[in-house]
């Protein structure tokens, strides 16, 4: 890693501020991508700005409209919190199945979607569940967030500070991990609301997306049989030596079958 | 770009001057001389740099060193007390479960963390939890002996 200066940050809007007036900072909050991305030189930032030390960044709060949970909540924080297991059973779950449980220790939620790594989990249970991200300047509905591979919809001196997940009458999140990396080799969340279904894909493709057709035929039927003949396209899905896109494209039918399952267990 | 942390280190508190970049592993290993947390892979996978960070097992080549300021650390060197083994650190002795024990510091930490969690892990929730520790001896079916085996003599310890 090349030489940074390191800021613990007091607050939100300290963040905030020093992070819009420097040229070259980056917000740190786990550090579980950030840290060995700096270490491969991808990228080199001239300043850390820590958001660990913010109380307010961090907890699970439940309410009538869903899951608020702060951005630097950890990986472990939301998979251990008896009463999400209960209420949105889908993200302890989710959270649960992320790397391992050191990554768990340190990684958080807000991280892993402002990373919009592809082949994250935590940004296919936000699309699926029709999250919100709540910055220190706006609220971003999760199908405007995620815009391509490593970019969302963030700007300059944007920090995240919580999301809040709707409650889904019922949910599942079922990944094929890569075996070395626990990274989703394909991931699918499905959520289904009063309003309709929600079907969204991690790790085939550049970033995630949703399925309208899987999405019609749940709405018709929340069945895994409802999936039957229902094929995923391969166009544009990754294509590299953990997968070649058409194995990705079997994977996608196959995870959303067993979303299902669990969504209905 | 010089700083100092402080925080506690294995029930005593310490200070070092350190630089924003410099990796917690490096400080424990380079300042303080305690060499039991390994460098293996450098990039959070193989966790032979496991140590606990306010009671909770991380890796430590993943975290700055200004990370850990205010915190409290503990590593493999303080977890033998007036001189006896961690009952962790003897059912591993006892079940032959390191070969090189290049692995054994950050395994060892890890199932202290597991332990603490889960007081009787069955078979599957031990080999779930190393998900992230390798053994390239391929040890891990003695690790996972030791792991239950320190699990009961534990609870024996604890009634």
């Amino acid at each position: 890693m090349r030489e940074f200066n390191y800021y613990r940050a007091g607050s939100v809007r300290d963040a905030a501020k020093r992070l819009g007036a420097s040229g070259n900072a980056m917000l740190l909050a786990g550090g579980m991508t950030l840290l060995p991305a700096l270490k491969m030189r991808l990228n080199e930032p001239g300043e850390l700005i820590d958001l660990a030390g913010i109380d307010e960044l961090r907890g699970v709060k439940l309410t009538r409209k869903g899951a608020h949970i702060g951005a630097t909540t950890t990986h472990a924080e939301v998979a251990g919190n008896v009463e999400l297991r209960a209420a949105v059973p889908v993200l302890p779950h989710a959270a649960e199945s992320i790397g391992d449980p050191q990554v768990r220790n340190r990684g958080t939620l807000g991280g892993s979607l402002a990373n919009n790594d592809p082949a994250a989990d935590y940004p296919a249970v936000a699309l699926a569940l029709g999250a919100t991200i709540f910055t220190n300047k706006r609220k971003i509905s999760a199908d405007d967030f995620f815009v391509g591979m490593f970019e969302t919809a963030l700007g300059r001196g944007e920090v995240v500070t919580q999301v809040l997940f709707p409650k889904p009458q019922r949910a599942g999140y079922a990944k094929f991990p890569n075996p070395a990396t626990r990274y989703a080799l394909v991931g699918v969340c499905v959520a289904q609301f009063k309003t309709g279904v929600r079907v969204a894909v991690t790790g085939a493709g550049a970033s995630v997306y949703r399925l309208p057709e899987f999405e019609d035929a749940l709405d018709a039927d929340f069945s895994e049989v409802a999936l039957d003949g229902l094929t995923a396209s391969a166009a544009n899905l990754n294509d590299d030596m953990h997968a070649g896109a058409d194995y990705r494209a079997h994977l996608v039918s196959v995870m959303a079958r067993r979303a299902v399952s669990l969504a209905l267990d | 770009m010089d700083a100092t942390v402080s925080f506690t280190l294995n029930g005593k508190n310490v200070s070092a001057e350190t630089t924003g970049a410099t990796l917690l592993v490096d400080l424990l290993r380079n300042h303080f001389g305690l060499t039991g947390a390994h460098v293996g892979c450098d990039t959070s996978q193989c966790g032979a740099c496991v140590i606990h960070v306010d009671g909770v097992s991380v890796k430590s080549c993943t975290m700055l060193a200004a990370q850990a300021d205010g915190s409290t650390v503990e590593t493999i060197e303080g977890l033998a007390a007036n001189g006896e083994l961690h009952p962790v650190q003897q059912a591993f002795h006892e079940h032959h479960a390191l070969q090189c024990g290049f692995c054994t510091p950050g395994m060892i930490m890890s199932a202290v963390d597991l332990l603490r969690r889960n007081p009787r892990p069955s078979e599957v929730e031990v080999r779930d939890w190393l998900e992230g520790n390798m053994c390239r001896c391929t040890g891990y079916h003695n690790i996972v002996k030791a792991v239950r085996a320190a699990a009961v003599a534990m609870g024996e310890q604890a009634s």
